[in-house]
This record gives C-alpha cells, sequence and structure tokens, in this order.
C-alpha cells in the first residue's frame, strides 16, 4: 500500500514537471492584438530532441532580435513552440493546438515525417507554413508550404558532383535503410553519380539502431572503393568511423547534412575522420559577420555551438518577417504566401529566393573535419 | 583465396556479435527459467550498466575495474528494487500482467535515461584497450575474444552454481514447482530476489561488454539487442543456459552472414525467419526440454 502512495507522489511531481515545461514554452500571455504569432514544432524531448531545441533556441534569438529592433509594421513577433516527439500524429496535436492560440504563421515541423503530416492539415487551412529543416520532397506538397533547407535528392546530385569532380570514380555507400532522409539522399546521390561515369562498388544498408557495421565494413575493406559516402546521421557516422580504424580501413569519408555534430558526438577527437567533407547550409565557424553575430548570441544564450537546424529556425523566422513586410500590412495567409515568392532573404545559411513550388533557392557549403573542427572550404 | 579470407572475417564477425548476444541472453534465460517470466526491462538494465561504466571512468581516478564493480553493484541493487516494487506484487497475477509490467519498467528505464542524460549518444571509454590478433590476414579483435571468453566462463559458473550450491538448488526447485518448493521451506521471496540479483550482474557485465565493443551508449541501447536477446534465447531454447550461449552465438553468425551474402535489408527479416522455422520444429528452442504436462 506504501509504495502504491510513493508511487502516486512520484507520478504527480513528475507530471508537475512536465507541466512547468509547458509554461515555459508558451511564453508571457500578452494581451495585445498588435502580436504577430508564429507557431514552431518540434521535438523538444526524445530521440531527435536535439533538432527540436536547436530550432526553438534558432527562432527565439531571431524574434528577439526583431522585436529589439522595434518589430515589423508596428507589430511584435511572438513565438509558441510545441513539443511534437518527432511523433507524426503528436505533430497534428501541435498543430491544432497553435491553431487554437491563434498564430499568424506556422515554423515547423521539424523533422520530414511531421512536416508532412502537418502539411496534410494545413493546407485546408491554407496558413503560411515554413519547415527550417524537413527535408524529404514531399514537405512543400501544398502551396502553402515552404521550406529553409535543401532537399534530400537534391543533396544526394550535389554530392555526387562534388565526389565525381575530385577525381573518385569508385564510391562505397553505407545508407540507413529505415530513414527517408537517408533513402532519399542515397537514390539520387547513386542516379547522378552513375550518369556522371562512376560506379558504386558496395552499396550497403542498415537500419536504425543498429550499432555493429563490421559486416558492411569488411566487405568495402575487399572492395576496390577509393571513398567512403554516408549520407547518414552523425550518431551512425560515429559508429561507422570507430569500427572502420579498428579494422585498419582507411579511405576519405563523404557526406551530407546530418554530420553535422559529429564532432561533438566524437568528443572532439576527429583523428580517424580527418579530411571528411560534408555538404551543409551552415558552419559556425564561418567568417560572415551575421554567422559570427548568431554564434556569439547562441553561445552565450545557450552555452552550446549551434548547429544548422538552430540556423534554419533563425532564418525561418526572417523569411516570415521578409514576407510580413513584403505583404505591407495585410497579414492575411493570401497575402503571405503570395509574398515568399517574391522576397529575397540574406540569411545565415546563404542567401535564398523561393519558388512556388516551396523550393529554397541557394547554393550550397562544404565542410571539411579538421583537427576538431569543422572549415569551411 | 581473397574470398576464402573474406568470408572467414565475416564468420568472425558473426561470432563476436553472437558472442554479445549470447552474454545478453544468459541473464535473460535465466530470469526466465527460475521465475518463468520474461524480463523485457533485461536490456535497459545493460544499458544502465553501459551507463554507470561511462560515469565512473569519467571521473578522473577510477580504475576500469573500479567502473565495472560499481556498474554490477548498480544493476544488481537496481534488479532487486525493480523486482520488489514491480513484479513481486503481482507474483499471483497473471502472466500476462506481469509481461506488460516488465514493458512498462523497460519504458521507464528508458524514459529516465533520456530525461538525465540527453537524447546523445555517449561516448565510453573502452575498459578493455587490446589489440586485435591478425591470423592469416584475419583480424580477430581482442575485445571479441574477451566477450567469448567470458561469455563461456560465466556459462560454467552459472550452470555449476544452479546444480551444486544450496541456493542454486533452491532456485532450481522454485522453477520446477513453487507451491512444492515452498513446503520444503525454500524461502520462495528470497529465492526469485537473488534470481533478479544475479541476473542483473550478467546484465551489468554485458553492459559493460557492450560498450567496449561498441564504444557509445545512448537511452535505448538496450531496446533492440534486448529483442534480438530474446530471439537468441528462444532460438536456444529459453530457460536452458548453455541454450542461450548457442542461440546468441547462431543469431550473431546467421545476422552476419545474411548481411554479407544476401542483403542488408533482409538480414533482420531473415534472422526472424529463422526464430519462426525454429519454432515451428522444435517449440521448446534447439537445447530447450520439452516438458510434458499431465492433464
Amino acid at each position: 500500500m506504501k509504495l502504491k502512495r510513493i508511487f502516486a507522489l512520484l507520478t504527480a511531481s513528475l507530471m508537475t514537471f512536465s507541466l512547468a515545461g509547458c509554461g515555459e514554452n508558451s511564453g508571457q500571455e500578452v494581451e495585445n492584438t498588435d502580436v504577430f504569432k508564429i507557431g514552431g514544432i518540434g521535438p523538444l524531448t526524445g530521440s531527435a530532441a536535439n533538432y527540436g531545441i536547436s530550432v526553438k533556441n534558432g527562432a527565439q534569438i531571431a524574434i528577439d532580435e526583431i522585436n529589439e529592433a522595434g518589430g515589423v509594421n508596428g507589430m511584435k513577433f511572438e513565438l509558441l513552440f510545441e513539443d511534437d516527439e518527432k511523433d507524426e500524429e503528436k505533430s497534428v496535436n501541435a498543430y491544432n493546438t497553435l491553431m487554437d492560440k491563434g498564430i499568424n504563421a506556422l515554423l515547423g515541423a521539424t523533422t520530414s515525417g511531421c512536416s508532412i503530416a502537418v502539411s496534410n492539415v494545413s493546407v485546408d487551412d491554407g496558413i503560411l507554413q515554413i519547415t527550417p529543416s524537413g527535408s524529404a520532397a514531399d514537405c512543400t506538397n501544398g502551396v502553402n508550404s515552404f521550406r529553409i533547407c535543401f532537399t534530400d535528392p537534391l543533396q544526394g546530385e550535389l554530392m555526387a558532383q562534388y565526389i565525381s569532380d575530385k577525381g573518385f570514380k569508385n564510391v562505397a555507400i553505407i545508407y540507413n535503410n529505415g530513414d527517408e532522409y537517408s533513402k532519399g539522399v542515397h537514390e539520387a546521390f547513386v542516379e547522378k553519380y552513375k550518369s556522371l561515369g562512376g560506379s558504386v562498388v558496395v552499396d550497403e544498408s542498415f537500419t536504425s539502431g543498429d550499432v555493429d557495421f563490421t559486416t558492411q565494413l569488411t566487405k568495402i575493406n575487399s572492395s576496390n572503393a577509393d571513398c567512403i559516402f554516408l549520407p547518414i546521421y552523425y550518431t551512425d557516422v560515429a559508429y561507422i568511423t570507430d569500427q572502420a580504424a579498428s579494422l585498419g580501413l582507411k579511405l576519405p569519408y563523404f557526406g551530407c547534412d546530418g554530420w553535422d555534430g559529429v564532432i561533438n558526438q566524437l568528443n572532439g577527437d576527429t583523428s580517424n575522420i580527418d579530411g571528411s567533407i560534408f555538404l551543409t547550409p551552415f558552419i559556425s565557424t564561418d567568417s560572415d559577420p551575421k554567422v559570427k553575430s548568431f554564434v556569439e548570441k547562441y553561445r552565450e544564450l545557450y552555452n552550446a555551438e549551434p548547429d544548422q537546424f538552430a540556423a534554419d529556425g533563425y532564418d525561418a523566422v526572417y523569411t516570415i518577417k521578409a514576407a510580413v513586410e513584403q505583404a505591407g500590412g495585410d497579414i492575411s495567409n493570401e497575402a503571405l504566401i503570395s509574398a515568399m515568392t517574391q522576397i529575397t532573404v540574406d540569411g545565415i545559411t546563404g542567401q535564398m529566393t523561393f519558388d512556388e513550388s516551396g523550393e529554397p533557392n541557394k547554393s550550397a557549403k562544404v565542410a571539411i573535419i579538421n583537427n576538431g573542427s569543422y572549415i569551411a572550404e | 583465396m581473397k574470398e576464402f579470407i573474406t568470408f572467414i572475417q565475416q564468420l568472425i564477425n558473426g561470432l563476436s556479435l553472437g558472442s554479445v548476444y549470447a552474454l545478453m541472453a544468459l541473464g535473460y534465460t535465466m530470469v526466465y527459467g527460475i521465475a518463468k517470466m520474461l524480463n523485457f526491462a533485461h536490456g535497459d538494465i545493460i544499458m544502465v550498466g553501459a551507463y554507470t561504466v561511462s560515469i565512473v571512468c569519467s571521473i578522473a581516478g577510477f580504475s576500469p575495474m573500479a567502473a565495472v564493480l560499481a556498474s554490477i553493484v548498480v544493476c544488481t541493487a537496481l534488479g532487486v528494487t525493480i523486482e520488489k516494487i514491480a513484479y513481486k506484487p503481482l507474483r499471483n497475477a497473471s502472466p500476462l500482467a506481469v509481461l506488460i509490467t516488465a514493458i512498462g519498467v523497460s519504458y521507464f528505464l528508458q524514459s529516465v535515461a533520456l530525461l538525465i542524460f540527453g537524447s546523445k549518444a555517449r561516448k565510453v571509454q573502452s575498459v578493455l584497450n587490446l589489440e586485435s590478433v591478425k591470423i592469416g590476414g584475419v583480424d580477430l579483435s581482442g575485445v571479441a575474444l574477451v566477450i567469448i571468453f567470458i561469455t563461456i566462463l560465466i556459462m560454467i559458473l552459472l550452470t555449476l552454481f544452479i546444480k551444486c550450491t544450496k541456493v542454486g538448488k533452491a532456485m532450481l526447485a522454485v522453477s520446477e514447482d513453487r507451491g512444492a518448493a515452498q513446503l520444503m521451506g525454500i524461502n520462495v521471496n528470497a529465492t526469485i530476489s537473488m534470481t533478479f540479483a544475479i541476473g542483473s550482474a550478467l546484465a551489468a557485465i554485458a553492459g559493460v561488454l557492450f560498450v567496449s565493443s561498441y564504444g557509445y551508449v545512448d537511452p535505448y541501447t538496450g531496446a533492440l539487442p534486448g529483442i534480438k536477446t530474446f530471439v537468441a534465447a528462444v532460438i536456444g531454447g529459453i530457460g536452458s543456459i548453455p541454450g542461450a550461449m548457442f542461440g546468441g552465438i547462431v543469431l550473431g553468425i546467421i545476422e552476419s552472414l545474411s548481411k554479407a551474402y544476401i542483403s542488408t535489408d533482409l538480414a533482420d527479416a531473415i534472422v526472424f525467419g529463422v526464430l519462426i522455422v525454429v519454432l515451428l520444429f522444435k517449440p521448446a528452442g534447439m537445447l530447450g526440454k520439452k516438458k510434458i504436462t499431465k492433464v
């Protein structure tokens, strides 16, 4: 009996904790009609929490900057952020909650699957939706949905071109068969690379949660591959490159934006992956003054190194701001959406314009890993 | 020749993966054999063991050995506590209720780890720094050799413990007939607690060796291996200690060879397919004892 009571107490206190967490997110309740509300959705808890937290933090910096500068057309910006735990159903619930709170534009969702789920619903409401980092092709299917990041297929094509230009003709690939992002990049890469005259000598996959890659690496070791392409997230990159090193496999690595964070994952020891190159929209050591100022603010406020998700979140807010300015005093959904294709945003992930399909036009950057830091090429 | 060396290398890869499964399966199968319950939280206790090692190792001044001991102590205490709080009140409830509770405990441990450590995989300094041995072009990883050795050692010790000690015999009695064991003066609750203590200590050792071979731990470290381990235990014959060892090795080799020669996409399907085939032809598992129930 006693134990049951302790359990009840524990549960109650846990619930209070989580409620306290929510309170923080929703910001101050200001009775003010001159507020432009941006609803954000992303995983703040769960296995993908890093991404959502980065987007939220990056977006908040942009909001604070805009408000300090006096807002837009006399309106202050406000960010209302909801947790979706990278779960599609919860993401749609989060969207409905935000709509009930009367948001004017949507920044989200953070991950591809959730973005697609939300855009299936938001297309009926017609609200302007900008996903900072949902890179699957279907994220921008709705007329109301746009994105800041590159699409998966585009990343694959760009890297195929890059690797081919560097003179590597025999590539080995390990990709995550259970992940839309990885599959999307992989498919486009293989097609483009073959059309450029290269050959894929080893093409291996794994599924999320796998930690043993020795079989795949042994195959690569006995092949004539001259480089390895890993279109996967940084945690898996760390597992693979560690195991490759212990097998004595030393080939140059190439990757995509999922690599962002790999140095932190390796606790700064990049001896196994020095010289690796990956495609990314944002490098925190970039000498661009806008990037520098953002990185400094981020470090000061959150005591962490901003990643591309933070940069995407930041740029998404400035894109919304540009659309609001372009639309003049009219903040209706139609006015904001038609303004999107007329704006040019000079963001920290590059200068971008948007076409009607919702895709950004911007140039790619590659980062080189060298002695514990990312260096812009 | 090169083809052959690659084949042998893949076989060795399977063997070292299999020995990790085997080590994890020992604790699983032991708890099932004695307490007749599937402890789905076993994989997550392994995860706790791995975190403990990583924390103790990161504190300066502690030797890897101290980290291993700390991990065993923490996991044993955790296992006994879980048993007292979550499983003991359900001693006479239906097996399904206990099973669901075990799944709940598994999620609880994962969520707590997520709250404390976050979702980022934590790099763990290996407690075993061993060079790999090269024999005729084939690499034998030192860690894998140690794991195989420890697994066999534990299997033998465990079998001797159950057969030859008083506590072990009490465990056997409890597993055969709980009521009769109680009538013979065996403290059933204490015996089951003891089983959980040993099972969790084994989980701790598995956790230590797991992070030694893979180098990282995250809150979900125990989840997928936990399920694969369960499959290994069932293939070998759940409840049978040599069966767990056998099942683990077989599973590792099947997984590795199907990844190497059939398809990486199909490897998991093949592994679980083998489980179905084994259950069709030998429902008690390869080394399991068939029990005849009198009606």
